[in-house]
């Protein structure tokens, strides 16, 4: 019997240790690849772009002279953009996501909406572009103004933050809901004072990546007519407007010495902007996201 | 503060002189809080409750046995309407409570969810501070008098205050399981209900928390009616005056055995399927 026991097994313990050790060095492989080519990204950039950046840089407005040139009408735009597409996405969004985890029926509908939000996010950004010039720039008739580039960025990243909401939502644990409604809690009471504190920090970081998504986009604002050049401050949601990615776009398609230069300055505000974005995302993240067990 | 209002508001129903109540050896028969009549309960087209008719006296500790699955909780669920929230579930029945079946149309659950406070098998405490795991329920209800006070009152009502009174800032996640199932009773006791539906609340408790909390049960009957689910038989003997068994039907939905005062169904049990049970014949 003792002969059977063994026969029967075969542990082949080295080869699985092995395997474990490979797979191990295949992962860590796959995380320096990634990480490598982000580096060499930055170097290259701030390399080429980086003594571009000073105060006058960041101050001056566009120019046919490279010398001249600053991004500082497009680095407006840009936050004006980012501001004004937050005022109308975040609300919209997260109000929906509300819905549709907390109060909608489950019924083939829903699950419908649900479906064609998740498909929403994977438009092309052109796609939104050329709904936004028809629906807001012709038919309200809002021109190439800042408004209708916020009302088609916000388009674009709003089944972002749907689908981000409605995750953030669904993570908060029932018992959570059943503790408030058992101390005579409404429904309203129990989504603004349990599930949306405790919802906070994943919505947050979806919203403030969607955003980022958004700064870095320039296929629907150029759809929608944004200007290249643009040498006054926007002052208001109706004015022309352009922002950091249209104008390095802009940059580096002129043929003239030094433009090339200014493009990769502009690629290093981009950056920091975006980074800031997402460190932002991240802090939030760690400071408001509650764990339960 | 007055946790002791509870005894005011006697609900306008006939006392029931069945068998089940006639044994007043300890005392006068106390009035019914909740009289369930004929409850029928399902999950879809799956029946978990056929038919449970059961009266739970004032200021007692009604404990409800059983094997797992059987429908206890299922049962204990509908006394507060938590099975609302359940999209599949139908209820038939009624559940009389202050003279009214919660639910009647005309009755509003998150009025009544308010005077049947519930603690659930797994502590569950906000994310927020003890402070403000405990105010919770008076602010959303509208309460109007010292929030201090009515925080440190059910503290100590629910034998936390000595533990926690120095930093009621900390998070309720920080405390360990025992407190924060103590703080969760703190918390369904500062709305002031008349009764606390407890489902399994030691389960996940190691023993000494749970001798903490069962010396609680029997502290807080005096003012609160009680009851209490629970797959432990000695809990159920330790801590209740009555117990009501529930078991399978033979169309497998939960069923109403027998209920008796607690002393009496663990020592002569009337019906067999009892005896074998809290024999350990199975189950």
């Amino acid at each position: 019997m003792t002969q059977d026991a063994a026969s029967r097994w075969r542990p082949r313990v080295r080869e699985r240790n092995a395997i474990g050790r490979g797979f191990a060095a295949l992962t860590i492989v796959s995380t320096l690849l990634g990480i490598a080519v982000l580096v060499a990204l930055l170097v290259d950039v701030f390399g080429d772009g980086g003594s571009q950046v000073d105060g006058h840089f960041l101050t001056s407005y566009p120019s046919r002279f490279p010398e001249d040139a600053g991004l500082r009408s497009a680095l407006l735009g840009t936050l004006w953009l980012l501001v004004l597409t937050t005022i109308i996405a975040f609300p919209l969004g997260v109000g929906a996501a509300i819905y549709l985890e907390e109060y909608a029926p489950d019924t083939w509908l829903t699950r419908f909406i649900q479906l064609n939000i998740a498909n929403l996010a994977g438009v092309p950004s052109v796609v939104y572009g050329l709904l936004g010039l028809g629906l807001f720039v012709r038919w309200f008739a809002l021109g190439r103004s800042l408004l209708a580039g916020a009302m088609t960025m916000a388009l674009l990243i709003l089944p972002l933050i749907i689908v981000a909401s409605r995750e953030a939502i669904r993570a908060v644990p029932d018992s959570q809901r059943e503790a408030s409604y058992a101390l005579g809690a409404t429904k309203w009471q129990t989504v603004f004072r349990t599930v949306l504190p405790a919802a906070g920090g994943g919505i947050l970081t979806g919203t403030i990546l969607a955003l980022a998504r958004a700064i870095g986009e320039t296929a629907p604002l150029i759809t929608i007519g944004a200007l290249t050049y643009i040498a006054f401050d926007p002052t208001g949601p109706m004015d022309l407007f352009t922002v950091l990615p249209i104008q390095i776009f802009n940059w580096v398609s002129l043929p003239q010495e030094g433009f090339s230069e200014l493009a990769a300055g502009g690629i290093v505000i981009l950056l920091i902007v975006l980074l800031l974005a997402n460190s932002i995302a991240l802090f939030v993240r760690f400071r408001l996201q509650r764990r339960f067990d | 503060m007055e946790a002791g209002t509870a005894g005011t508001r006697r609900p306008d129903v006939a006392l029931d002189l069945s068998a089940n109540d006639s044994a007043s050896a300890n005392g006068p028969v106390k009035p019914d809080v909740l009289v369930t009549e004929n409850l029928k309960f399902w999950y879809g087209s799956m029946m978990a409750l056929s038919g449970i008719s059961l009266n739970i006296p004032q200021h007692e500790v009604m404990a409800i046995i059983g094997p797992s699955g059987c429908g206890k909780s299922t049962y204990l669920r509908c006394l507060n309407r938590m099975n609302d929230l359940i999209s599949s579930a139908r209820v038939e029945g009624r559940v009389i409570f202050d003279g009214k079946n919660i639910y009647a149309r005309n009755v509003d659950a998150v009025q009544m969810r308010r005077r049947i406070g519930m603690v659930f098998q797994k502590p569950n405490p906000f994310p927020k501070s003890i402070y403000d795991n405990i105010a919770y329920g008076p602010k959303v209800n509208g309460y109007r008098g010292s929030m201090d006070d009515l925080v440190e009152h059910s503290l100590r009502q629910a034998a936390l205050w000595d533990e926690v009174k120095d930093d009621l800032k900390k998070s309720g996640l920080e405390l360990s399981g025992g407190q924060q199932q103590r703080l969760c009773i703190a918390r369904a006791l500062a709305v002031e209900p008349d009764v606390i539906l407890m489902d399994e609340p030691c389960s996940a408790l190691d023993p000494i928390a749970t001798t903490r909390i069962e010396d609680l049960i029997r502290e807080l009957r005096e003012n609160y009616t009680i009851v209490i689910v629970t797959h432990n038989m000695q809990q159920a003997a330790r801590v209740s005056d009555r117990t009501a068994f529930f078991m399978l039907d033979e169309d497998g939905a939960g069923s109403l055995v027998e209920v008796d005062e607690t002393q009496r169904l663990f020592t002569t049990p009337s019906d067999q399927r009892t005896e074998d049970y809290i024999t350990g014949r199975f189950g």
